[in-house]
């Protein structure tokens, strides 16, 4: 990393901590939420966008973390906090698990079953032999948490900034694991499985290792949003989460960590903006926005930022 | 037994329209090997077109004639307009696209016909003889089924403009060679695609009601009846449809209650993608590496 972009960093950082007292609460819950978003994008992007392999039913992983902390807080007593890894811990499993199937299906095959998956969540979360922990139709109502150790903060920007220290981690962690060995397998494996087994990656398992970490990452979104709305229900979590998802990775930029920041403020801001004209515009805003990136800009915003940053570069 | 004989035919009835809806992404993947999300949302519009009209006074097996009428011009109208532009991009590319029609169709008919339930008439008669084990709706909308599924056939098998299309799904190269306008053909699948799909719209919409999101469970329950049946095989399409319908509502009624109907499709989906990719009646794909 340069160092200008370290400095930039520095500078994105310090204006994420102060935004919370520039703001109304309402815009810092909303803040918060571009953040949870961030972190799931950034889970969907090492799958779709590192990996290639395409999911429409990441909603359902994002239900799962929610559901996770919900239960563990609401019939466990289980600290807020302390339900955020274990939610974590659950979806890298579960998405593990159904990576492995998953590893022999390819492109539209792969988006049909977790397109089926993400359709068929809200019944399964409905299922009347596990009402006694998931509520049912009614779901979960959870407390919101308030700023320890005395801090002067009120329960929003607490939030904000309990999230923001954990989307910090998520996303050092990412870049990490992107840059290294892993994040070259994956993309050897997306551009050339062949090829890549042949230069000794294991195909399987690295494949399903993003399938797990990817899930890892939206299910620790889930349970921030859980914490944040203060409500899990069934319906809640219908396919159009999914969608949302991917929304946020075409948009924001495939293959990018910056991406994913840039894909949550659109998927949180744009529904404010377009509720105004009717409560169905904004799907139609984003379906239409949709379009128009995969024609005009397939690498979002984050490939039309690299290469404005090229050009002046270059310039004399 | 009798109330097993009993979702055994109400089954059937539903997968009758379950089996047009995955004929027609069927159609679709023959031409152009792709599936298309948004094959629901399509039939679901159709179905609000044919409410309009039926609203605005007209009878209904004219305005059922229009509506697929309609229906097919809007389907050429998708194919040319927004999947032609993609049509040699990247998988992800395309899904994209077509998630992007589910979604606009969607939002676009909830923002004009609000998302309150509306009901939807039968042309069929509420009294029938075999009332007891059917109603006249389910024997016709299986009867519907067939008659569309025929014309389907005899138009595929035996006119010059079937074996055209073909021709360009199955060769497009040496369609082009002998003088078929492939791009058009595509074109002209879509469309026959949506007016299939428009048909079991009308035929379900009697029964689950019409309102915008009416159409996803159905979509899965098509994607899954065309999977069983081998997703490039029409036939195939139909008999999953049938399957598929009669598992649902058995399974739905004596096995797995009504409350988990959505996930049969879900396992059938994956089940099938694991352990017979190609179907029951599908072509086994080799590819050379």
């Amino acid at each position: 990393m340069t160092r200008r972009n370290l400095l930039l960093l520095a500078v994105v950082l310090l204006v994420a901590c102060a935004l919370p007292f520039l703001v109304s609460n309402y815009r810092t819950f909303q803040l918060t939420l571009v953040l949870v978003y961030a972190i799931a994008l950034l889970g969907l992007n090492i799958l779709t966008g590192y990996s290639g392999q395409i999911s429409l039913g990441h909603g359902a992983f994002y239900a799962l973390g929610a559901y996770v902390t919900a239960i563990l807080m609401d019939k466990a007593g289980v600290p807020y906090w302390a339900t955020v890894p274990a939610a974590g811990a659950v979806c890298l499993v579960a998405g593990f698990l159904f990576g492995l199937p998953a590893l022999r299906l390819e492109g539209l095959y792969l988006a049909l079953a977790t397109f089926a998956l993400g359709v068929a969540m809200p019944q399964l979360l409905k299922y009347h032999h596990l009402e006694k922990w998931t509520g049912g139709v009614q779901g979960i109502v959870i407390p919101k948490p308030d700023a320890p150790f005395g801090l002067p903060l009120n329960p929003d920007r607490w939030l904000y900034y309990f999230t923001l220290v954990i989307a910090v981690l998520m996303f050092v962690l990412a870049w990490n694991l992107l840059r290294g060995r892993v994040g070259r397998a994956l993309v050897a494996i997306r551009d050339q499985h062949i090829a890549a087994e042949a230069m000794g990656i294991n195909n399987a398992l690295y494949k399903s290792l993003a399938f797990g970490v990817s899930a890892m990452y939206t299910g620790v979104a889930g349970a921030l949003s859980a914490i944040a709305v203060q409500f899990v229900a069934p319906d809640s979590f219908n396919i159009f989460v999914s969608i949302v998802l991917l929304i946020g990775i075409v948009v924001g930029g495939l293959a990018s960590i910056s991406g994913a920041l840039y894909g949550a403020l659109f998927v949180q801001f744009i529904p404010n903006i377009a509720d105004d004209i009717s409560t169905a515009a904004p799907w139609a805003i984003f379906g239409i926005f949709m379009i128009g990136f995969v024609y005009l800009m397939p690498t979002g915003v984050a490939g039309a930022v690299r290469l404005l940053l090229a050009k002046r570069r270059s310039a004399p | 037994m009798e109330a097993f004989l009993h979702q055994v035919l109400a089954g059937l009835a539903t997968g009758g329209i379950y089996a047009s809806l995955a004929l027609a992404l069927v159609m679709i993947y023959q031409a152009t090997h792709l599936v298309n999300f948004a094959q629901g949302e399509m039939a679901m519009v159709s179905t609000y077109i044919a409410w309009s009209l039926i609203n605005a006074g007209m009878p209904y097996w004219p305005a059922f004639l229009l509506t697929v009428g309609i229906s097919f011009v809007m389907g050429v109208v998708i194919e040319r307009v927004v999947i032609r532009p993609v049509e040699n991009a990247p998988v992800l590319g395309v899904v994209t696209v077509f998630i992007a029609l589910l979604v606009i169709l969607n939002s676009v008919t909830g923002w004009i016909y609000t998302y309150t339930i509306k009901s939807f008439p039968s042309p069929f008669p509420k009294e029938m003889a075999l009332g007891r084990y059917m109603s006249p709706h389910e024997l016709g909308a299986i009867g519907i089924t067939l008659v569309v599924l025929l014309a389907l056939y005899v138009f595929f098998r035996f006119t010059p403009l079937g074996l055209a299309m073909r021709a360009a799904a199955q060769n497009p190269v040496s369609s082009r060679l002998v003088g078929i306008r492939v791009g058009w053909m595509l074109a002209l699948g879509w469309g026959l695609a949506a007016a299939v799909g428009a048909v079991a719209g009308m035929m379900v919409a009697p029964i689950v009601y019409l309102d915008p999101n009416m159409m996803g469970g159905i979509l899965l329950y098509a994607f899954a009846a065309a999977l069983v049946g081998g997703i490039d095989s029409p036939m195939g399409a139909v008999i999953g449809g049938f399957t598929v319908g009669v598992l649902e509502n058995v399974l739905g009624a004596f096995v797995i209650g009504n409350e988990l109907k959505l996930s049969v499709a879900l396992v059938l989906i994956i089940g099938v993608l694991l352990f017979k990719p190609s179907g029951f009646f599908g072509k086994v794909h080799v590819t050379r590496v």
